[in-house]
């Protein structure tokens, strides 16, 4: 906006205002790294100090009790299989919904749109029911499909957001030269949405990455499919006060998503401005 | 022809029958379903053994629930204050951050940052400094308001939880305002500047006005998520202490999944829904009538 402006005073005063500002924002991460490397009574007598001896055993023994190789795997894995899975069905159901805009289908997309606004909680309970019944509780396929039906709505939009403005002419060449529909889809449609796939992908990965609720739910008992938010949460209810565990866990699971977010952060903001712009 | 009508209908099965099979089964029959439960005293296990009991539920919750009232009258409270200091922080952030300034792309990185971790692992780091972390600062630097018990009353976790929201929020708020003031016509704001337009006058008379689309969404995106926090809830405050920090949402869990009445907390998640609409789609509406054509 003001980019040609001079680097005068008042930008420089207003520089020193927004590091302070960041450091503040910085501080909560300050605590937990300090406090993860020193002994529980250290940490009681001073939160805010440097650990006078570096403990790194709180890191393994905190590694072992969430089981965070199993927990990391199964988050990882949730994720990928969701978000390819949400990928792949609404940039189908959006190319439909725009190629042919018939009142079905209108109809059909302004439901999608619509369902945005429920809360989870008022679907969670009866759906604990139904993957019950479908024997869907409690196992992989399951959460995937919770995860594929919620994500639907906000992709699809996106999607057919960006479809629209894709010119017919390049499919209808295609066609002559005789491509089957799934082909021009696949082969000349799907690469063209590269950009907007990587926002639906980004804005997915780090809900479901985060998501508490539906895989307590949905993963009821099954302790194999724990993922790193329900580790971290059975930890706290075992270990109260541990806080030399507790802060080690905390770190170690917060790190996966700090270095996806750190790798890829021009992608994500990119993404997550994209995303609500449109949504 | 047939041939045609054949293959029109093999291709609408293809590309939307799995969408609209995984909606279906996903959303919709348990949202219909929602409606049925909450005139029941389903308790969560056996739905052939729900009973039908008309309104109960509803004048249970409108006249002997008083912790419900509690949590909506709480939640309200919670929404209007993150909502605005969320919202003029990031905004702020955002002006800052659209100047010159040296450390613009890693104070970017920085503020936004709190935003990819998950309300989950943020409520159990917050917990640790408002009870250990301020304790020492208070400590060391004298100042009585970090040695508040920040957890331990009503007032303060109210507060605590606030803090944290708009810390989470803040960020990414920011983010869509800078998108909003990068796509502004810089004529438009060099004239007024020719024209004497002093630093308020041109916030007031130019800049708010053409960012309104992004004041749109991000009120909506704040208001959607503070009325329905609920991970921080759970590990930050458990909405103690008592339950002075429930939110609707954190009653509703309690309700079904710690009392096992599915069929009261059915009926609480589906005025839920009602409230979670009205707001945000009053909001739009009276926000959308602001914004301007640039």
């Amino acid at each position: 906006m003001e980019k040609e402006e001079k680097y005068g005073g008042s930008t420089f005063v207003m520089e020193i205002v927004a590091i302070i500002l960041g450091l503040l924002f910085l501080v909560p991460f300050y605590f937990v790294a300090i406090n993860s490397l020193k002994t529980l009574g250290e940490i009681l007598v001073d939160a805010a100090s440097f650990p006078s001896e570096v403990i790194w055993a709180n890191y393994s023994k905190a590694w072992e009790v969430i089981k965070f190789p199993k927990a990391l795997f199964n988050s990882v894995s949730i994720v990928i299989v969701s978000v390819s899975l949400i990928v792949v069905v609404s940039t189908m159901t959006a190319y439909r919904f725009v190629r042919r805009a018939t009142l079905f289908n209108k109809i059909l997309f302004s439901m999608l749109i619509a369902s945005m606004i429920i809360p989870f909680q008022s679907i969670m309970l009866q759906l604990v029911r139904i993957t019950s019944l479908l024997e869907l509780r409690g196992n992989f396929y399951g959460v995937v499909a919770c995860y594929i039906g919620f994500g639907l709505a906000l992709s699809t939009f996106l999607f057919h957001g960006f479809i629209k403005t894709v010119p017919l002419e390049i499919e209808e060449a295609a066609v002559v030269d005789g491509c089957s529909p799934l082909g021009v889809f696949w082969k000349i449609v799907f690469p063209l949405l590269k950009p907007i796939i990587i926002t639906v992908v980004i804005l997915n990965t780090l809900w479901i990455w985060n998501d508490y609720l539906l895989p307590v739910l949905v993963i009821g008992s099954n302790k194999d499919l724990t993922t790193l938010p329900l580790a971290i949460t059975r930890l706290f209810g075992q270990y109260t006060k541990q806080w030399d565990l507790a802060l080690a866990a905390l770190a170690v699971s917060i790190t996966p998503i700090l270095i996806f977010f750190l790798f890829l952060q021009k992608h994500i903001v990119e993404g997550i401005t994209a995303g609500s712009v449109k949504g | 022809m047939r041939k045609k009508r054949v293959s029109e209908w093999l291709q609408q099965t293809i590309f939307v029958g799995p969408g609209f099979l995984f909606f279906t089964v996903i959303v919709l029959i348990p949202f219909v379903l929602g409606f049925y439960y909450s005139f029941t005293d389903w308790n969560g296990l056996d739905m052939d053994k729900a009973q039908w009991t008309g309104m109960d539920n509803l004048r249970k919750i409108f006249t002997n629930d008083e912790k419900f009232w509690d949590s909506l009258w709480f939640t309200l409270k919670f929404t209007v204050i993150t909502v605005i200091a969320t919202n003029v922080l990031a905004f702020l952030l955002a002006l800052v951050l659209a100047r010159p300034l040296k450390s613009r792309k890693i104070l970017r990185t920085v503020f936004f940052m709190p935003n990819v971790i998950g309300g989950i692992f943020l409520g159990f780091i917050w917990q640790f400094i408002f009870t250990k972390g301020f304790y020492t600062v208070g400590e060391k630097t004298g100042f009585s308001f970090f040695e508040l018990p920040w957890l331990g009353t009503p007032q303060t976790a109210f507060w605590g939880l606030i803090i944290v929201f708009v810390w989470q929020t803040a960020g990414y708020m920011m983010v869509i305002y800078i998108a909003a003031f990068a796509g502004l016509p810089k004529d438009l704001i060099e004239a007024a500047k020719i024209d004497g337009a002093g630093y308020g006058q041109l916030l007031r008379s130019i800049l708010v006005p053409m960012v309104m689309p992004a004041i749109t969404i991000c009120l909506f995106l704040t208001i959607s998520s503070a009325f329905k926090m609920f991970d921080l809830n759970l590990t930050l405050t458990k909405g103690g202490p008592g339950t002075s920090t429930q939110s609707l949402a954190y009653n509703i869990y309690t309700e079904a999944l710690i009392n096992n009445k599915y069929g009261l907390g059915t009926a609480k998640a589906m005025l839920f829904f009602f409230a979670v609409s009205l707001i945000t789609v009053t909001q739009v509406w009276l926000t959308k009538r602001k914004e301007v054509e640039a």
